[in-house]
């Protein structure tokens, strides 16, 4: 009757490992919550195990990305020549009337937590230095292309109207409807640009003119297309009904840095 | 694992055919069978999310980039439908951190228990030709009593599962993290190492079908082995002859 004795304080012993280890784990992951609460590494889309997800992503992207690094820039060479277009522009009268004017009288307005809001216009853009990248541009469906962009540093423009220290996030309002929202650690990286020209060509209609917003280091649904104006927010729950962008009522993720 | 040895050897040899023998305490660890039934959660539900993240765009191609109007390597004949990948993609990512975690778990206390070199290494009599000529007739030949009768890993199950575990798991998440710009941010490497970021798609999506391959064969395999006694010692570690000998005793 021994043996049967040793098999069973050894099933015991492996189940107080098993425990412990079980423990450990939601131990860690409890921590690793606060943590990532504590940092900010949590993203503003995060609730229920559904999300738990795109919190690990954002969290351990952020951290991978601490030093800022750059998307991958190529050669005139390896410009795409297949773009395609997704979605239809906006249809609103307000939006036709600009483009039929050659959106003279369109003007892009910044406003909340900053200390000079402005509205700028088109030629007030032109005027100020110019950006420009060859990058890719993935949609989420998972087809892609490359093109070059050319427009206005988005770190440029926050500082000419003077971000407050409040300020997380930036959110933009579309033509089309839609609105959506990137944090500061991508409204101060180099690449992100408000876009005015695609290979050498000022924006089309159904790439977004007369100004997208191009986010290199994210899924082509976070460059929002036909942007009307601009918000510095510290909170996401005062916008869009407490959506914090239009694709996240939809299902898709707040970060799609993926 | 020690367990082995304090396990009790089967007493009737008559009722327990005696070639069984080596398997009583032989069963499967506990890191083997949590991890591997957490980790056929993760797996179904991989698997599950990718249609919808498929079928918005179910054209292949190789290089940096590809769309509607160039030319593919290969369309699935599967229905177009966009708009719906957002929820699929949770589920997708949510299954791949836990099947990391599970992978990670299950690597990391596999090499602290030698797992992998005492069993899954094949031996140099696995490896002669004749064993595995052997193997390969007893698998064509679909015999039961020869796989029911087994109780270590064959050639072919430790080249496969060595394979799917060190090689096709590691390239699946890496050519996952290819598709990433903000990974490829970090190690542009990466992507190159994979031809690209359409490469890159199509090299994962060649995985996942080949692991799916895998898996329909394992299943296969098991219901020639057994199905119940085999799912039995997955669940519970212990063998049949294991059991009869204690239910007998």
């Amino acid at each position: 009757m021994s043996a049967p004795l040793a098999s069973s304080k050894l099933d015991r012993r492996k189940l107080i490992l098993a425990g412990a280890t079980a423990l450990t784990g939601a131990a860690g992951i409890g921590v690793a919550a606060t943590l990532a609460k504590r940092y900010g590494l949590t993203p503003p889309d995060h609730q229920g195990i559904y999300n738990i997800g795109e919190t690990l992503t954002y969290a351990s992207q952020r951290i991978l990305m601490a030093r800022h690094p750059l998307a991958r820039e190529f050669s005139a060479r390896e410009i795409s020549r297949v773009s395609p277009v997704k979605g239809k522009p906006p249809e609103t009268e307000t939006y036709h009337r600009l483009a039929d004017a050659s959106f003279k009288g369109w003007t892009l307005g910044i406003s909340g937590l900053v200390a000079r809001p402005a509205a700028f216009s088109l030629d007030d853009l032109k005027r100020f230095p110019v950006s420009s990248q060859i990058t890719l541009h993935a949609c989420e469906e998972g087809w892609s292309y490359i093109a070059q962009w050319q427009g206005v540093s988005l770190p440029y423009l926050l500082n000419r109207v003077g971000v407050t220290n409040k300020a997380r996030y930036v959110v933009f309002y579309c033509y089309d409807g839609w609105w959506g929202s990137i944090d500061m650690d991508d409204a101060w990286h180099p690449q992100t640009m408000m876009a005015l020209a695609m290979n050498g060509q000022d924006l089309s209609i159904g790439h977004g003119a007369p100004v997208r917003l191009r986010v290199a280091r994210q899924m082509g649904y976070k460059s929002y297309k036909y942007i009307a104006r601009m918000e510095l927010v510290d909170d996401l729950k005062k916008i869009g009904g407490g959506l914090p962008d239009f694709s996240v009522g939809r299902k898709y993720a707040w970060y799609a840095g993926i | 694992m020690a367990e082995s040895s304090d396990r009790p050897s089967p007493s009737l040899s008559g009722a327990v055919p005696d070639e069984e023998e080596p398997y009583a305490g032989h069963g499967h660890s506990l890191t083997v069978r949590i991890t591997h039934w957490v980790f056929t959660i993760a797996f179904f539900f991989l698997v599950f999310s990718s249609f919808p993240i498929l079928i918005a765009h179910p054209r292949f191609y190789w290089g940096e980039t590809g769309a509607m109007g160039t030319h593919p390597l290969f369309v699935l004949p599967l229905p177009l439908r966009v708009g719906r990948s957002g929820w699929g993609r949770s589920i997708h990512f949510l299954a791949a951190w836990l099947s990391l975690f599970t992978g990670v778990l299950y690597v990391g206390l596999g090499m602290l228990a030698r797992h992998f070199r005492t069993r899954l290494l094949p031996t140099r009599e696995d490896l002669s030709w004749t064993n595995i000529r052997h193997v390969v007739s007893e698998h064509a030949r679909l015999s039961r009593a020869s796989l029911a009768g087994q109780f270590r890993y064959n050639v072919l199950q430790r080249l496969a599962y060595l394979a799917v575990v060190f090689v096709f798991f590691p390239l699946i998440l890496l050519s996952g993290l290819a598709m990433s710009p903000a990974v490829t941010s970090v190690a542009p490497w990466l992507v190159v190492l994979f031809g690209g970021h359409q490469s890159a798609r199509t090299i994962h999506f060649l995985i996942a079908a080949l692991l799916v391959a895998f898996l329909a064969t394992h299943l296969a395999m098991i219901a020639v082995a057994g199905f119940m006694p085999r799912t039995r010692a997955m669940i519970t570690g212990r063998s049949r002859a294991a059991r009869r000998t204690e239910t007998l005793v």
